[in-house]
């Protein structure tokens, strides 16, 4: 097999992914709505003050990032490798490290961009400032990136489990710690009015370690499952 | 040497020799920890600042560590076994992972003990607190995945990932957590100043690390055996040794 049909290959499995969840909205909807959701919940549990408000922001948002791509993450493979469709990747001649990563890409399109399109309104709901929404949404699209790759992992690992999807949050969850961390760290600064770089350079340079092992590692843990 | 190493590798031969280990590891790791509490718990003399509160370092800092290093060696462990198809490492590997996670509840719990006297609170978001509980989450991690597949050998490769994608993020997880500390509240809690601890304090310590160390691999080889005699049930070695 040339690199090129590999590639091909790769943006066939995005194009196929995006196409097959545009036709099935409910199941792209359900990860937003449940952000929507849990930002909701802290307003009416703690005050509807801004001023209050906008000093828990960042943890609020980050916290409902994170689960709603924890959440997300447990479809990521599921239909794949319920109709079988996972086997014939791992059989097929093309490199599985790079259908996962198309497929992650795909994935990441339909639950974290969303997201992060969405995040301004939220923010702005929460009081956070005009000024700040920018890394806001820079903050979240480096880290759902990030924690989408590790879904693949967590996802990868709990193929065909019972309670696959509560175990995938166990797993990843003390994983993500640093995105949360430097991601509501990133927001908290740039709330105050000061530089948020070094926080996100932080998330960055996690994307990046990510990217590199990530799709590896969830080939080897599909290859494992699969079997 | 290679050729004994190698023999290891054999679950008949493993489960022998670690019968025969298990007495040579256990008994100078009672001796050592009765003489070590002994020593820190009589003979040391009380701390100036912290009186006598200061003396359960001699479990809470054994405890900590054997949690960071029982973690490494499942992960080595779990890495041999997926690398090189090593039937006891993975064996190994699920034998460490209650003891590492016990270590770790125990390091934890004492340290909350500790803190009650000293900062007057059961806990504090400090650093070394926070990521010593996430490592008891990452314990957690790896044991409920395990305990989710019914196949073993699926089960043995699928938490070997787990624990080497764990392991990786250790340092990760740390730095992260003690710049967020740093980053977030002045350090209104210190450590103890560690270099200035004097002899007849230091050398109880040492020689509850070491017998820890010694009881860590004696309760280790004790879980495996167990662990070889549940996974080779149907093999026929099984049924000469329990004859004999």
């Amino acid at each position: 097999m040339s690199a090129t049909s590999s590639v091909a290959a790769g943006r066939l499995l995005f194009k196929r992914d995006l196409r097959l969840a545009l036709r099935r909205w409910d199941q792209v909807a359900d990860p937003l709505v449940f952000f929507l959701m849990v930002t909701t919940l802290f307003p009416l549990a703690l005050s509807p003050e801004l001023s209050r408000l906008r000093d828990v922001a960042p943890g609020v948002l980050w916290v409902a990032a994170l689960l709603s791509s924890l959440l997300a993450a447990d479809s990521l493979l599921k239909s794949d490798a319920q109709d079988g469709t996972l086997e014939q990747y791992v059989l097929s001649a093309q490199p599985l490290t790079l259908l996962l990563l198309a497929k992650t890409a795909a994935h990441w399109i339909l639950s974290g961009l969303p997201l992060v399109l969405i995040s301004p309104l939220v923010a702005a709901a929460l009081g956070v400032p005009v000024d700040a929404l920018g890394v806001v949404m820079m903050s979240l699209v480096l880290g759902t990136l990030t924690l989408s790759l590790m879904g693949a992992i967590g996802a990868a690992l709990t193929i065909g489990l019972r309670r696959g999807s509560l175990l995938l949050a166990l797993l990843v969850l003390p994983l993500a710690m640093p995105l949360l961390i430097f991601g509501a760290r990133a927001v908290e600064l740039a709330i105050a009015g000061e530089p948020a770089a070094g926080p996100l350079y932080l998330l960055a340079a996690l994307l990046v370690l990510t990217l590199t092992l990530a799709p590896l590692t969830a080939a080897a843990a599909v290859r494992i499952s699969i079997d | 040497m290679w050729k004994w190493f190698h023999k290891l590798a054999s679950p008949p031969h493993f489960y022998r020799v670690a019968g025969v280990l298990v007495a040579w590891f256990a008994w100078p790791a009672f001796l050592l920890i009765v003489a070590g509490l002994y020593g820190g718990l009589v003979l040391a003399p009380p701390d100036y600042q912290q009186g006598d509160a200061f003396r359960i370092i001699y479990v809470h800092a054994p405890s900590a560590w054997m949690s960071l290093m029982v973690y490494v060696l499942m992960a080595l462990s779990a890495a041999i076994g997926l690398i090189w198809r090593i039937k006891i490492s993975h064996a190994v590997a699920a034998s460490c992972a209650p003891i590492g996670a016990s270590f770790t509840f125990a390091a934890l719990a004492t340290g909350a003990l500790w803190g009650q006297p000293m900062w007057g609170t059961w806990w504090v978001w400090d650093a070394r607190l926070t990521s010593e509980l996430i490592l008891l989450f990452l314990y957690l991690g790896y044991i409920a995945l395990r305990s989710a597949i019914d196949d073993p050998q699926r089960a043995d490769r699928a938490s070997a990932v787990l624990a080497i994608v764990g392991v990786i993020n250790v340092p990760i997880i740390h730095y992260s957590v003690v710049w967020w500390n740093t980053l977030h509240q002045a350090p209104s809690v210190t450590k103890m100043a560690a270099p200035s601890i004097s002899m007849s304090m230091l050398v109880p310590l040492l020689m509850m690390i070491l017998g820890f160390t010694l009881f860590f691999v004696a309760l280790l080889l004790t879980r495996v055996r167990g662990e070889v005699l549940r996974r080779e049930r149907s093999a026929g070695w099984i049924r000469e040794v329990i004859a004999a």
